[in-house]
């Protein structure tokens, strides 16, 4: 039997599987765009809580980007006082029930649970989500704000670090207005991510409750376009908040890659969860889907498009990857997922170019395999091609889904931003503060691309120097220096 | 949401709408375009910006009701309302004073070359206007165009009103003059655009045009727009909507133009179905 993590007094039972979670069978699901992992009961809830150690020192809350008390909201799941589990998340955690469905806790908080060492882990992730959707489904109360500090603050982009910087700074007592590009708030959780995943009931009831906050959501606003950074200020703005992301589609920039038919997962996507293509004709926007369908890329953005092909009722979809199955990206459970519901994957190999049909569309791929390498600058292995073993796919389309860069848009139009190589906006990483005075900047649009917890995490990072810096607090300008890499 | 100001029927199936949208009229200049979303079910479609009112913050949009999207659109009212509107996207033109300068329009591309005519000539060029329709009952906007320019020329495939033939063999003809435009500006269908671009390679004339590929987001987000230009991948809506003509893949972008043609039947003719006739 194992101790307490070896640093808990009292000797605890080991129960060393998790409690299920329920999942709709594979041959069902890929029918439809229905979620497929079912939440946790409460009584379910309770048991997989009761399988925490409470380890003295919480090495899941070392795992976690935003530092969440992990044991103690576990401890009050056990005792099923879930209001009170459910606002000891929220201290550190606005969309818990958005985490607990997309964060790789496999990587993060569960990676270094003590029981994980040598049993399973405790199930954070789905604890988190029990939480999150407990108090949705109850309809939670908003917090009461801060008193009213006079100040207003733009927030520019709706994705999980725009939504939290906004929702913090409101609480905060400061006026706050989030503008949006799209006509629907929400950034990747609305547009790329599907509805199987996380249900857009469940972003929109997070954005409701930001809404009642106070916070006021302008959307059909591209900032940089509609109105640029310094009208802001002059509009009488104190500070301005960027969280444009990351969405721009990379392309592998070989012959025949904008042949009809080949798309990027993004705008396959956006079509199909933002504008609800899989709906048409109910829907206007159509979105077409052939036969075979191969997929260019390895992480959660290429297993989302494969699976969305299949539901859109493709016959087999594969997933192209340059290394091996050890490098992919994704998270576990939707590589799991993907093989589940009968994506295929080729390892080692890339696209040389695509070849287009006789209907003048793509028809055919020409691949090229790999070899692992020595080690490169991410320290994975580097794929190197072998020459000669190049290899046709029969293809109706293909879906590229090789990366995104940041949004161009704000820093086409403020010239005095200092911007990265890449075109990210550099950003003190201790307070999110710009080159620019009064401009603050968090998430994939910093980062490039990240995840949904590091978005959070620097919203709410820069909420509080935004807080600091209009309260005459702190100065994040006294001697702003970063060195771009 | 934002609401009509004020509908004009320009030809059997051209519409004018002015719309209720300030901060796109503060900011709009020629060349621009905004996308609209007729409804909740809607689709985004783009369309260029053809004037604005800064006073009463409103911006006119002009289109060719061409599927069920701009059937929508043609079907509303002064009084109703479009639910979103987001702009204005896309680079502005160029403008400069290039010394003398043609525009070139077919079809509906006249709403679209009138700002960029007006603004050609505020920066002190010589502007001579080609517009084509094909026939006199299609054409709009004359009296306004010839308030803009130097030099008005007209074409109607039938001859009708103006020349018959097409805006290509007028051009032909303003190129050979002793003294040629110093830069062409095209917009309309593609294949005119195409045309235009055959005739002053000839001449060596520099040819702008601006590109229509389906969009989706009008930001950069999900690559639809993109075109091949001078061997490049470029994205229309934030890198363009207008070119080098001499340096784009038409073929390329006419086959993207019809990679959902099939959708879009059927999406026009339950449309029609549903509206029995009476739209
Ligand atoms: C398909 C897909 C699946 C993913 N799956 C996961 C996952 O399972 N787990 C995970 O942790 N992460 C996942 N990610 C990554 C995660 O979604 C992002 O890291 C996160 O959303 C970044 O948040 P953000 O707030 O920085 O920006 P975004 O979510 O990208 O939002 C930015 C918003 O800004 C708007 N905008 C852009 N430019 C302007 C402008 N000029 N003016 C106004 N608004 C503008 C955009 O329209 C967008 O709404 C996934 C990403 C994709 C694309
Ligand atoms: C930057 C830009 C500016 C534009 N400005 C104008 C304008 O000022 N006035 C105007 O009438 N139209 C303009 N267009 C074209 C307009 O967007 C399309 O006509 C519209 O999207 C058609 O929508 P629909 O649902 O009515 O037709 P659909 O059912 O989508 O299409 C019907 C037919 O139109 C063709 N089509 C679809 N999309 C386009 C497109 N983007 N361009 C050309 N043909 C298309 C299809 O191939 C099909 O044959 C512009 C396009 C772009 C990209
Ligand atoms: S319209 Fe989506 S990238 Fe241009």
């Amino acid at each position: 039997m194992l101790e307490n993590g070896g640093n808990s007094a009292e000797r605890k039972r080991i129960i060393p599987r998790r409690v299920p979670v329920s999942r709709r069978e594979p041959k069902e699901r890929i029918k439809d765009f229905e979620e497929v992992v079912r939440g946790y009961t409460p009584e379910e809830a309770m048991a997989e809580a009761d399988r925490c150690l409470q380890c003295k020192q919480p090495h899941c809350r070392e795992g976690c980007p935003v530092g969440l008390d992990i044991p103690a909201f576990i401890a009050l799941i056990r005792e099923g006082r879930f209001d009170e589990a459910a606002a000891k998340v929220r201290e550190e955690n606005l969309l818990p029930s958005i985490c607990g469905r997309v964060c790789p806790q496999e990587n993060q908080c569960e990676e270094r649970c003590t029981l994980g060492k040598k049993y399973e882990p405790v199930a954070i992730g789905r604890l988190e989500r029990f939480l999150g959707d407990y108090e949705l489904d109850r309809g939670k109360d908003v917090p009461e704000p801060a008193p009213p500090s006079g100040r207003r603050v733009a927030v520019v982009g709706s994705g999980p670090g725009g939504l939290t910087c906004a929702a913090d700074l409101a609480r905060l007592g400061h006026a706050v207005k989030l503008f949006e590009s799209l006509h629907m708030p929400g950034g990747v959780l609305v547009y790329g991510i599907p509805e199987f995943r996380l249900p857009k009931r469940i972003v929109h009831a997070e954005i409701d409750t930001i809404h009642r906050m106070g916070v006021d959501i302008e959307c059909n606003v591209v900032v940089g376009q509609t109105v640029t950074i310094d009208e802001l200020f002059s509009e009488g703005f104190d500070a301005v908040f960027v969280g444009t992301g990351a969405g721009s589609p990379r392309f592998p920039g070989i012959a025949g890659q904008n042949l009809p038919g080949v798309q990027s997962a993004n705008g396959f996507l956006t079509r199909v969860n933002l504008m609800r293509a899989y709906r048409f004709p109910e829907y206007d926007t159509p979105v077409r889907i052939g036969r075979r369908v191969v997929v260019l890329g390895g992480g959660n953005v290429a297993m989302d498009a494969a699976r969305t092909a299949l539901r859109l009722g493709a016959e087999e979809v594969r997933i192209v990857y340059r290394r091996s199955r050890e490098e992919l990206p994704a998270r576990q459970e939707e590589v799991h997922h993907a093989e589940e519901e009968g994506v295929k994957f080729t390892f080692l190999a890339a696209p040389v170019r695509c070849l287009a049909g006789e209907d003048g569309r793509v028809g055919r791929i020409e691949c090229q395999r790999y070899e692992l390498g020595a080690p490169d600058a991410s320290g994975r292995r580097r794929p190197v091609p072998i020459p000669g073993s190049e290899f046709i796919m029969e293809v109706d389309n293909v879906i590229v889904a090789i990366g995104q860069g940041p949004n161009p848009l704000i820093q086409k139009t403020t010239p005095d931003l200092e911007i990265g190589p890449k075109g990210t906006i550099v950003v003190d990483p201790v307070t999110g503060a710009t080159s620019k005075r009064g401009v603050f900047a968090g998430g994939d649009i910093v980062v490039g691309t990240a995840t949904v917890i590091m978005a959070m995490g620097a919203g709410r990072t820069a909420a509080r120097a935004i807080d600091a810096y209009l309260r005459g607090e702190a100065d994040p300008w006294a001697n702003w220096k970063v060195k771009v890499r | 949401m934002f609401r009509i100001l004020k509908k004009e029927v320009l030809s059997p199936s051209v519409k004018l709408l002015e719309i209720e949208a300030p901060r796109i009229a503060q900011k709009a200049r020629a060349g621009q375009f905004l996308i609209l979303r007729v409804n909740k079910q809607g689709e985004r479609i783009p369309l260029t910006v053809a004037d604005c009112n800064r006073e009463r913050g409103s911006v006119t949009i002009v289109f060719l009701e061409v599927g069920k999207t701009t059937r929508l659109l043609g079907n509303l009212e002064q009084g109703e309302a479009i639910r979103d509107v987001v702009g204005p996207l896309g680079n502005p033109t160029e403008i400069e004073n290039f010394g003398r300068v043609a525009c070139v329009a077919g079809g509906v591309g006249v709403a679209c070359i009138y700002p960029i005519c007006r603004a050609f000539k505020e920066a002190g060029n010589e502007v001579i206007g080609i517009v084509g329709a094909r026939t006199k009952e299609f054409l709009f906007w004359e009296d306004r165009l010839r308030a803009v320019v130097d030099e008005l020329l007209i074409t109607t495939d039938d001859g009708s009103y103006g020349r018959q033939g097409f805006v290509t063999d007028v051009l032909r003809e303003v190129a050979e003059r002793s003294s040629p435009p110093d830069r062409v500006v095209a917009v309309g269908p593609l294949p005119m655009m195409r045309a235009v671009c055959r005739v002053t390679k000839d001449y060596g004339l520099k040819t702008i045009v601006s590109l229509n590929p389906i969009m989706v987001d009008g930001i950069g987000m999900c690559g639809a727009c993109r075109v091949t230009v001078a061997g490049q991948t470029r994205v229309a809506c934030v890198e363009g909507p207008e070119f080098d003509g001499h340096d784009v893949d038409f073929d390329e972008l006419a086959q993207r133009l019809r990679r959902y043609q099939d959708q879009e039947r059927e999406a026009l003719a339950r449309f029609e179905a549903e509206c029995d006739g009476r739209c």
